[in-house]
C-alpha cells in the first residue's frame, strides 16, 4: 500500500490526465522523459547545487521554544519561509526550469494567484535567461501589486487573465490556452501539485526535499527521524506534498492538512475543499472540487490568495478520502491571530497560508511529549498590506 | 442507423455548425436548430456551456459565461431538447467538457441523450483511454457516437489508434490552437490536412477550428468530409440575434 501515485498518475481514484488532445503530445512528452531526467546524475548535481547556493537549503528546522510552551507540545518550524523568494514555490521552479531545459524548451508560462509562484517562475527564467509570460487574473493583479512589480524587475510578461472570476482559477485556465497555442517550444511550470499528471507527482518529488531535510534534522536534533505529527496548509498542496512527501507511507506519523475556511465553513466564502469539495475534473485532474450540483466551478474565497483555489492537488483528496490524512480548516480571523502570535513570540512574521498552519493549535490540541513538525512555507512579506489592513497597524 | 453515418454516406461537404445553448438568450436553442436546418446545415453541435472550457478562445467563453448567467444548465437543456425530433431531423450533438457530464451522471447523462435523438458526444477532455476503459460500453448501450479529436501534433500511431476506436467521423483540428484563435489556412495546414488524407483512415474527417467563411470552408473541405464552424457563427449571433441565422450559413456554401 502507497499513497504515492502510481504509473498513470493515480492516487487512488483521484489524479489522471483529463486533458483535450491538443495537451496530450506535451503531457506525454513530459510524462515519458521525467523519472529519467530527473534520475540523471547531471541533472539531480545542478538541482541540489542550486537549492544550496541560490535557494539557501537546507532551510532551518526550528525548535520554536516560546511557541511550544504556550501549547504544552514540541513544535518544529521548517523554515521555508527563509527560502530565496520568501516562499517554498522556488524549489519547484528551480526543478522545472532544468526539466524545460533538458526539454529543449525556450519558453516559460506560468500562472499565479498571489504572485508567489510567478515571483518563483519569473526569478528561475531570470537565472536561466529564459523568456517568461506569467498569468494572473485581473483581480489577483490590482491586489497584489508588490508581487507584479517584482516579475516585471525579474524581466516577466505579466499577462491579465480576463476570463471567468479573473482570479487563481481563471489565470490556470489562460496559461493552459497559452499551452495549447505554443505546444512546441514552451514549458509550463505549474506553481503547485494539482493539473495532469505528471504534474502533481513531479511537482511533488521537487518539494520532497522538505522532507528529507526534515528527517535528517530531526535525527539530529531529537534522535528520530519521525515526528509524531506533520502540519501544512493546504492550497493546491504542494508545500504540503514536499513535507508529507517521506512520511506518507510511515504510519506512525500523523498527517495533518490545513485548509482556508475563509469566513467559515459555512458561509459561502471559503476555500475549504475537503468539506466543501465533491469528486469531479479540474484542470486535468480527476480530484475534489468546489462546484455546483451542475458541475460548474465555483470561486472560493481566503483571506490569503495562495489558498484561494477551488480544488486541491489528487494526492491530498485521496489522503482526505481515505483518512490517512486529517484534514483541518481554519477562518480568517483564527490564521491572522495565529500570524500575530508568531511574531510575538518567535519574531518570524509568517505568510497568511502558513499562519493557517499555526492556527490548528488552539482548538487541536497535542501531548507534551509529541513532537510537532509544521511547514512554514513562506515569510509575511507579501501580507504586510493585508496584516496593516486587518490589525489597523 | 444512427443519423450520424447516414448523414456521412451522402455524397456532398457536411457543413457543421456549433453554437452555445443559452446564448444569446436562454431560450434560442430550439429557433436556433430549427433556423440551422432550414438552412440546409449537415450537423449541429450544441455546446452544453461549462464555466472553465480550457479549449476554448474568447468568443466562446463569453458565450458560455453568458449561457450560464442566463440560467443554463444540463437539466434545462435536454428539457428545451425534449420534443426536438418532433421538428428536426439533422444528426445532433452534444458538445461540452467532461465535468457537468460527470455530475449528472454519464450513464443518465446517456441514457437522456438516447430518449431525446441526440446522436453523438464530443467532449474534449475525456481522454481516449479513460473512454475505453471506464465508457465505451455505456455510450454503445445508448447508441451514442463519441467523437475525438487530433490535432497537427497527435502523432501517426496514435492517429490510428484513434481512428480504431472511433465509430463516425474524427474532428480534425486545424492547428495548433484554442477556438476562435486563428482565422485562416496556410501551407502547414494544406500539408497537414494532406498528410492526414494519404493515412486513409476508416473515419471520415471534419475539420474544425479556424473556419470562419466561404474560403476557408472550401480549404477545409478540399481533402477532408466536412468543417466545423464555432466562434464566427457565435460572433454572428452576438451582433445580428437570431433573426438572420440564414444570411450566416448562405454565405458559407
Ligand atoms: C507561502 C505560501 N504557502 C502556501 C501556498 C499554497 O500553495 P500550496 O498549497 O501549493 O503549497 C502559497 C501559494 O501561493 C504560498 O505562497
Amino acid at each position: 500500500m502507497t499513497y504515492h501515485a502510481d504509473e498513470r498518475g493515480y492516487y487512488g481514484e483521484f489524479g489522471g490526465a483529463y486533458i483535450p488532445e491538443m495537451l496530450y503530445p506535451n503531457c506525454e512528452e513530459l510524462r515519458q522523459n521525467y523519472l529519467r531526467i530527473m534520475a540523471e546524475p547531471s541533472f539531480q548535481e545542478e538541482f541540489h547545487q542550486l537549492l544550496k547556493d541560490y535557494v539557501g537549503r537546507p532551510t532551518p528546522l526550528y525548535f520554536a521554544k516560546r511557541l511550544s510552551e504556550k501549547y504544552n507540545t514540541k513544535i518544529y518550524l521548517k523554515r521555508e519561509d527563509l527560502c530565496h523568494t520568501g516562499a517554498h514555490k522556488v524549489n519547484n521552479t528551480i526543478g522545472q526550469i532544468l526539466m524545460a531545459k533538458k526539454l529543449g524548451k525556450n519558453r516559460i508560462i506560468a500562472e499565479t494567484g498571489a504572485g508567489q509562484h510567478g515571483v518563483a517562475t519569473a526569478t528561475v527564467c531570470a537565472l536561466m535567461g529564459i523568456k517568461c509570460v506569467v498569468y494572473m487574473g485581473e483581480i489577483d493583479i490590482a491586489r497584489q501589486a508588490p508581487n507584479v512589480a517584482r516579475m516585471k524587475m525579474l524581466g516577466a510578461e505579466v499577462r491579465p487573465a480576463l476570463s471567468g472570476s479573473r482570479t487563481l482559477k481563471d489565470a490556470t485556465n489562460e496559461a493552459i490556452r497559452d499551452w495549447i497555442n505554443n505546444p512546441v517550444d514552451t514549458h509550463y511550470i505549474i506553481g503547485s501539485v494539482v493539473g495532469p499528471h505528471p504534474y502533481p507527482d513531479m511537482v511533488a518529488r521537487f518539494q520532497s526535499v522538505i522532507s528529507e531535510e526534515v528527517k535528517s534534522q530531526l535525527q539530529e536534533k531529537e534522535g528520530r527521524e519521525n515526528p509524531d505529527y506533520v502540519v501544512a496548509c493546504v492550497g493546491g498542496g504542494s508545500n504540503a506534498a514536499g513535507a508529507f512527501y517521506h512520511y506518507l507511507d510511515e504510519p506512525e506519523v500523523g498527517i495533518i492538512a490545513v485548509e482556508a475556511a475563509g469566513k467559515g465553513i459555512h458561509s459561502g466564502e471559503s476555500a475549504a475543499t475537503s468539506a466543501l469539495g465533491k469528486v469531479g475534473i479540474i484542470h486535468g485532474s480527476k480530484t475534489l472540487l468546489m462546484q455546483t450540483a451542475d458541475g460548474q466551478i465555483t470561486e472560493p474565497y481566503s483571506i490569503s490568495a495562495g489558498l484561494d483555489y477551488p480544488g486541491v492537488g489528487p494526492l491530498h483528496a485521496h489522503l482526505y478520502v481515505s483518512g490517512r490524512g486529517e484534514f483541518i480548516s481554519i477562518t480568517d480571523d483564527e490564521a491572522m491571530k495565529a500570524g500575530l502570535g508568531l511574531c510575538e513570540l518567535e519574531g518570524i512574521i509568517p505568510a497568511i497560508e502558513s499562519s493557517h498552519a499555526l492556527a490548528i493549535f488552539e482548538d487541536r490540541k497535542f501531548k507534551e511529549e509529541d513532537i510537532v513538525v509544521v511547514n512554514l512555507s513562506g515569510r509575511g512579506d507579501k501580507d504586510l498590506q493585508n496584516y496593516i489592513d486587518y490589525f489597523n497597524l | 442507423m444512427n443519423r450520424i453515418k447516414q448523414k456521412l454516406q451522402e455524397d456532398k461537404k457536411i457543413l457543421s455548425i456549433y453554437f452555445t445553448a443559452g446564448y444569446p438568450q436562454l431560450n434560442d436553442t430550439v429557433k436556433i436548430i430549427q433556423d440551422l436546418e432550414k438552412n440546409g446545415v449537415d450537423l449541429i453541435e450544441i455546446g452544453l456551456p461549462f464555466s472553465d472550457p480550457l479549449a476554448d478562445g474568447p468568443t466562446i467563453q463569453e458565450s458560455s459565461t453568458i449561457a450560464l448567467k442566463n440560467g443554463m444548465h444540463t437539466e434545462l437543456l435536454f428539457e428545451q431538447l425534449k420534443d426536438i425530433r418532433e421538428t428536426v431531423s439533422i444528426p445532433l450533438i452534444i458538445m461540452g467538457y467532461f465535468n457537468p457530464v460527470f455530475q449528472y451522471g454519464v450513464e443518465a447523462f446517456c441514457q437522456k441523450c438516447q430518449e431525446i435523438g441526440i446522436d453523438g458526444l464530443i467532449l474534449p477532455d475525456l481522454p481516449l483511454d479513460v473512454y475505453q476503459e471506464e465508457y465505451e460500453p455505456i455510450f454503445k448501450k445508448y447508441g451514442l457516437i463519441n467523437v475525438f479529436l487530433i490535432t497537427p501534433q497527435t502523432s501517426e500511431a496514435r492517429v490510428r489508434a484513434i481512428d480504431k476506436a472511433s465509430d463516425g467521423f474524427i474532428y480534425m483540428v486545424s492547428s495548433a490552437s484554442t477556438t476562435g484563435a486563428k482565422s485562416g489556412f496556410g501551407a502547414e495546414q494544406t500539408q497537414y490536412f494532406n498528410r492526414i488524407a494519404s493515412m486513409e483512415l476508416n473515419n471520415p474527417q471534419i475539420v474544425g477550428f479556424g473556419i470562419s467563411n466561404s474560403e476557408t470552408f472550401d480549404q477545409a473541405t478540399k481533402n477532408t468530409k466536412g468543417a466545423i464552424i464555432g466562434s464566427a457563427f457565435i460572433k454572428h449571433l452576438t451582433q445580428n440575434g437570431v433573426e438572420q441565422i440564414g444570411d450566416f450559413v448562405n454565405q458559407i456554401r
